[in-house]
């Protein structure tokens, strides 16, 4: 059973355009990420989906739906397919109170009705008190929190997010992106999120569909595209260090011990105790030792094999084996000291405050 | 004063701005967010009246509506009449001259609108008229009022057009500056100073308003 069968090209007068070849199974309300760089298309993408743009060849099936097939000149309008899309920075009727912005898809419903479905959601979005204020004396998180209440006010079948945390900066993305994670979880309606970001990816998606240039290089499991990049291209979107997916054993004072293929991680607690985590680690944070070194502050030492290493610069990147893969970037001299060699066993060392821990689903 | 010509002159102006508001905003709409090709083919048609001697568009408007043409036959079946030298001529001709003052300002004012704010409203489910009344207008009307207002005040002050498709019937197409060029041509000059001090003081008046217009618009 599909949840959407993509098969289609658009280009725009001026060239630029995208080719969209996918589909999605259907499984749970669930959320797959659109992962590229900025002028990869992937808005367009979006917007294909949302059917703001037209796609000159081929077919969008959502379910039993066809929302386009260009060959029967079929192009169901936005309002025709039943999608909820959460634009950037929001796009909220600067004019209309927040009320007026939430019940503005309203349609054919007695008043009663439409107050009630407000006030519903007025709760679930927790905007109590904000009803009568304007777009412009709200905060970013309370923008982003009207403007999906407006988006499922109509009860849509579909949610499409553009770029929902690109308006804000880190320390804020990181809570709103927190809170998009979990008010998403409890709408229990499928989400595609366009993104620039792999941490959106990695904290949102059950699914990633990688776009470059253009063209969708990859789609799958998002545990399967940042584990297994089957291009250069995906390698890159995804990052060349490493990521590591794992489940938080224990929680405490603030810092977690995250199970990683059998290892045990510690970082920062992202979350309670028996969640799943992603977890970064730069390149350029992780140390080699000979030996094991047991009277330094530093958390996280694990038991690897040199598996393969190449010059970079002043740098060599090696690439070691601890049961799950770890990329170390060390001096040429630091490695030439230790006279490591592919095959050989070391220690890789971490502290635990350089990795970046994040909550997962 | 000759206030039959005042009158005259107020009644062609509000029916002139009336016309332009119903044909002019859906046309500055079109103007503002189509794509089609020959959008700035119609975007120069709709100028040219900015860069027409008046009295050529007269002559235009004499020569293809006059009894012995296709367009004056047709008029003349329909309403049983002709359009040069009536009040209905002067009207339909000033409109046409009056098209670029009104819908320019429309046009700039829709067009400042977000478009995500028009995408947003169609994904809601909005027709295109209830977006553009919902959301485009509330957020444009200082535009759409300087665009009125400036339709209004020119087709007050309007000569060339007037006099070469009304004529200068008493009544029926004397409008006040034309009834100053009489008045001079007949060295009536107190009653010419009185027509222009109105005339004056109405077109500072309206400069007035449609500058603290602008600057609201900017202030938005």
């Amino acid at each position: 059973m599909t949840l959407l069968d993509v098969d289609f090209d658009f280009h725009y007068t001026s060239g630029a355009g995208v080719v969209c070849r996918w589909e999605d199974p259907v499984g749970d309300p669930r959320v797959t990420v659109f992962l590229g760089a900025s002028g990869s298309g992937k808005t367009t993408v979006l917007r294909c989906l949302a059917g703001l743009e037209r796609p000159q060849r081929g077919h969008i099936r959502f379910g039993d739906h066809v929302w386009v097939d260009a060959a029967r000149r079929i192009h169901l309008r936005p309002d025709q397919r039943d999608v909820g899309v959460l634009f950037q920075e929001y796009a909220l009727f600067p004019h209309l109170t927040v009320a007026q912005n939430i019940a503005f898809g309203a349609r054919h419903m007695p008043r009663a009705a439409v107050a009630a479905r407000v006030g519903e959601l007025v709760d679930t979005f927790r905007l109590q008190g904000l009803e009568a204020r304007r777009p412009g004396q709200l905060s970013g998180g309370q923008q982003q929190r009207v403007a999906l209440a407006r988006a499922v006010f109509r009860r849509p079948k579909l949610l499409l997010l553009d770029e929902p945390l690109s308006a804000v900066d880190r320390p804020t993305g990181d809570e709103l992106r927190e809170e998009l994670r979990l008010l998403i979880r409890a709408l229990a309606i499928p989400a595609y999120v366009v993104s620039h970001d792999r941490v959106d990816a990695l904290t949102l998606a059950d699914r990633t569909v990688l776009i470059d240039h253009g063209r969708v290089i990859q789609s799958g499991t998002t545990e399967e595209v940042f584990d297994h990049p089957a291009t250069p291209a995906a390698a890159r979107l995804v990052g060349v260090d490493t990521i590591l997916l794992g489940r938080i054993a224990a929680v405490d004072d603030g810092l977690a011990r995250i199970v990683v293929a059998g290892q045990e991680v510690c970082a920062q607690a992202p979350t309670d105790e028996g969640h799943e985590a992603a977890l970064l680690i730069r390149a350029e944070d992780v140390a080699l030792a000979r030996h094991d070194v047991t009277d330094s502050s530093v958390m996280n030492r694990w038991r690897a094999t040199i598996v393969a290493h190449a010059a970079e610069g002043p740098f060599v990147r090696v690439a070691l084996d601890c049961g799950f893969r770890l990329s170390a970037l060390v001096t040429r001299d630091a490695w030439h000291r230790l006279a490591l060699a592919p095959g050989d066993r070391a220690w890789a060392i971490v502290k635990a405050a350089s990795i970046r821990a994040l909550p997962r689903n | 004063m000759d206030w039959a010509a005042v009158g005259l002159t107020l009644k062609l102006a509000a029916l002139t701005t009336l016309v332009l508001a119903m044909v002019g905003l859906p046309l500055a709409y079109w103007l503002a967010t189509s794509t089609r090709r020959w959008r700035p083919l119609v975007d120069a048609a709709v100028a040219v009246p900015l860069l027409l001697p008046p009295t050529v568009l007269g002559f235009y408007f004499l020569m293809s509506t006059g009894p012995n043409t296709p367009l004056g036959r047709l008029y003349a079946q329909l309403f049983d009449g002709t359009l040069p030298f009536s009040f209905t001529g002067i009207l339909v001709a000033s409109v046409l001259y009056n098209l670029p003052f009104a819908v320019r300002p429309f046009a700039s004012g829709f067009a400042a609108v977000d478009r995500r704010l028009i995408e947003a409203a169609r994904c809601l489910g909005a027709s295109g008229p209830r977006t553009f009344l919902t959301v485009v207008l509330p957020l444009s009307w200082p535009s759409v009022l300087a665009g009125l207002v400036l339709a209004f005040a020119h087709t007050v002050g309007e000569f060339g057009v007037v006099l070469m498709v009304g004529g200068n019937i008493p009544g029926v197409t004397r409008t006040i500056a034309l009834a100053i060029y009489d008045d001079v041509q007949a060295l009536d000059y107190a009653a010419a100073n009185e027509a222009s001090a109105l005339l004056l003081a109405f077109a500072v008046a309206v400069l007035g308003v449609t500058y603290s217009l602008q600057r609201r618009t900017l202030a938005v």
